[in-house]
């Protein structure tokens, strides 16, 4: 599998989520969700998305796969920008592109079968009908571990880590190349966790599938990710190979989100020194001009406050938004 | 050390149209003054059970069948409800997983946290007003005099959890039992709340039972581990014998199925295979057995005893047993 081929490039990309207020709704301010943001996601790989909440890394998923129409940019798959097409135009591009929910419990709808849940995009997008559409989905059911007899159970008789299988099942009905995981693991216990990733990493070298992988759970994107992009209040700050990432953090936000994971090491944890980051995240609604992190960062400038740092490549794709470098 | 907390042969369970969930089946261990214990466990190991009936705050299906909660001398399983309510965020602060519910959202923070010091201490309200102010300096919330007169929705989810702490403390508590604190925080919030939590046991002497199911986070606070696995305390140890010394087949696997901080290529995880067992009829014998890839037949059919593998450290499998078949532990994080 060539893993420098771009299967998706984003541009420039911005998402804007306006605050109407009124009788006749103005649009008082916007929410900057993601404020252009500009990456590739290679063929084959996991590219894993960091922050903390509110830093606009599950609406940059989101908005890739236009669950959420962007404001402004380009999404280019395949070599088409898709980010201006019409609902009708996308549908080709739908079945390529499929999202795992982080809520096992909420995705699902309680009134379907697991065969009608996973059989829905095969009808949608007209693929199988009768016995090929039934052996389908009992072949799905199987490559996620669960049985062919559990088609016409409900989502209610399974437990957490089975139905993030069914998710995963539902995602791969349409033969997809690309697929979103929103925070799939986060809701399901340690041992069940890693069932569910060594099961994604399986799927992906069976099938060449591309992951853009959403979590905050740093050490579990580190074991997955082939490269990692790290946001904060709608920008991508650092953005580079996984092993790079962690052993040669650039940017402070970076610097500090990895001295906070906890280490399941009690020598290892006492040993270390943590950089504690005061204060919050800044709102998106109006957020400070210049650096974004500036406010919490231990090296900020005063140029930090007048210009806005530019996302350049350090070499080696390690990417960063720092003035530092 | 002088013993704060002995919990005794505990079995609590709920009545429900299936039948009786035996949630926690037998648990004893004990807490020494200024510790830090953690309880770790998979949703449904009896960890928050234990809990919530060592606090007398279970749901009305629920049931303490048999056991001894020795707090601080007394046997609160026999105390009443009113006695109860005197030692609930008096002598025992509770830290909730949810900052989100957990506070009532049409009272003031401030109305929150001098309650429990009018209705425990009688103090007066400006008495009170002054202390809480202190305690929120203490757990880190700016300007903590306007921040008592705001609601709920208007901190953040660090901040409110930081409320949470600053409300477990109020009264000085020998006991704070806090029970997933940091899981719905982001990981920086919850490197400030475990910073804290840490400061304030040097600080207050106060003894601290932490549950969670995050290893990490474990390991960086606590001295103590207990280790539950369907209702039982499968293991229990200092923190360095549990991560380094492990002797339960199921704390293997929970170490072997995070990922490994210092891996360089990507190595592949390994999970427990199988579903946690079901709590209405359990499993005879050990719970973790039909997960287990060392199972005996004797693992199956007798009841499990405790095997002394170390000093302070108890493991429930038969393994431990001197005729049993010497097992390597897997578990390659750091070899001592």
């Amino acid at each position: 599998m060539d893993k420098n081929k771009a299967l998706i490039e984003i541009k420039n990309l911005k998402k804007y989520f306006p605050i109407k207020k009124g009788l006749l709704k103005k649009t008082v301010a916007n929410v900057k969700a993601v404020d252009d943001v500009s990456f590739t996601i290679n063929k084959g790989e996991t590219l894993g998305l960091v922050g903390e909440s509110g830093c606009g890394k599950t609406t940059t998923g989101r908005t890739i796969i236009k669950l959420y129409q962007p404001t402004s940019g380009q999404i280019i798959y395949g070599g088409k920008d898709i980010a201006k097409l019409s609902e009708k135009e996308m549908a080709p591009y739908r079945r390529k592109m499929q999202m795992i929910f982080q809520d096992p419990y909420a995705s699902l709808d309680a009134r379907m079968t697991v065969g009608d849940i996973i059989g829905e995009a095969i009808d949608i997008h007209k693929l199988m009908t009768g016995k090929e559409r039934t052996e389908r989905i009992q072949y799905l059911l199987d490559r996620v571990g669960l049985n062919s007899e559990h088609a016409n159970r409900y989502p209610h008789e399974f437990s957490g880590g089975q139905r993030q299988r069914i998710g995963i099942a539902r995602a791969l009905a349409v033969q997809p190349e690309f697929i979103v995981c929103d925070e799939p693991i986060s809701a399901l216990d340690v041992s069940i966790q890693a069932q569910v990733i060594n099961m994604l990493e399986d799927l992906q070298n069976d099938m060449g599938l591309t992951y853009l992988f959403v979590a905050h759970d740093l050490s579990m994107v580190k074991h997955i990710s082939n490269r990692i992009g790290v946001m904060y209040l709608g920008k991508m700050v650092e953005l580079c190979e996984s092993n790079e990432l962690y052993k040669k953090p650039l940017h402070p936000y970076t610097q500090a989100l990895l001295s906070a994971i906890p280490v399941p090491d009690p020598e290892q944890a006492a040993a270390r020194q943590r950089i504690v980051l005061e204060g919050e995240i800044p709102s998106p609604i109006d957020p400070p001009p210049g650096c974004r992190f500036k406010g919490r960062c231990r090296y900020a400038k005063p140029i930090c406050s007048q210009q806005e740092p530019v996302f350049k490549d350090l070499g080696g794709g390690h990417f960063v938004a720092c003035h530092l470098y | 050390m002088e013993k704060l907390l002995e919990i005794k042969n505990l079995e609590t369970s709920f009545y429900t149209h299936a039948g009786e969930v035996k949630a926690v089946r037998g648990v004893s261990f004990h807490l020494d003054k200024g510790e830090a214990l953690g309880i770790v466990g998979e949703s449904g190991s009896g960890k928050s059970i234990t809990m919530m009936s060592l606090m007398r705050l279970l749901s009305d299906n629920g049931k303490i069948k048999k056991g001894e909660l020795i707090f601080d001398g007394r046997d609160l399983a026999k105390l009443s409800e009113e006695e109860m309510q005197n030692i609930r965020g008096n002598e025992i602060g509770m830290i909730f997983q949810d900052p989100m519910t957990s506070l009532n959202p049409v009272l003031t923070i401030g109305d929150q946290l001098t309650e429990p010091l009018i209705k425990h201490r009688k103090m007066t309200k400006q008495q009170a007003f002054e202390r809480a102010v202190k305690m929120m300096t203490l757990v880190g919330i700016p300007s903590p005099e306007s921040r008592m007169k705001q609601y709920p929705h208007e901190f953040s989810g660090g901040m409110r959890q930081r409320v949470m702490i600053a409300m477990s403390l109020v009264c000085e508590p020998k006991l704070i039992i806090a029970d997933e604190p940091t899981t719905a925080l982001d990981v920086t919030i919850q490197a400030q709340i475990l910073e804290l939590m840490k400061d304030l046991k040097e600080k207050i002497n106060a003894s601290i039972i932490l549950i969670t199911h995050d290893l990490g986070v474990v390991a960086d606070v606590c001295n103590r581990i207990n280790v539950m696995y369907g209702g039982m305390i499968v293991e229990t140890g200092s923190t360095k014998d549990i991560f380094y010394n492990p002797k339960h087949p199921y704390t293997w696997g929970l170490l072997k199925s995070i990922p490994n901080p210092n891996e360089e290529e990507r190595e592949r995880l390994i999970p427990i295979d199988g579903q946690p067992p079901d709590l209405i009829k359990p499993p005879v014998g050990c719970p973790f057995a039909p997960r287990c890839e060392y199972a005996m037949k004797i693992c199956m059919t007798e009841n499990l005893p405790v095997f002394e593998v170390g000093e302070n450290h108890k493991a429930a499998c038969w393994l431990n047993h001197q005729d049993a078949p010497k097992v390597e532990p897997p578990v390659g994080r750091r070899n001592l």
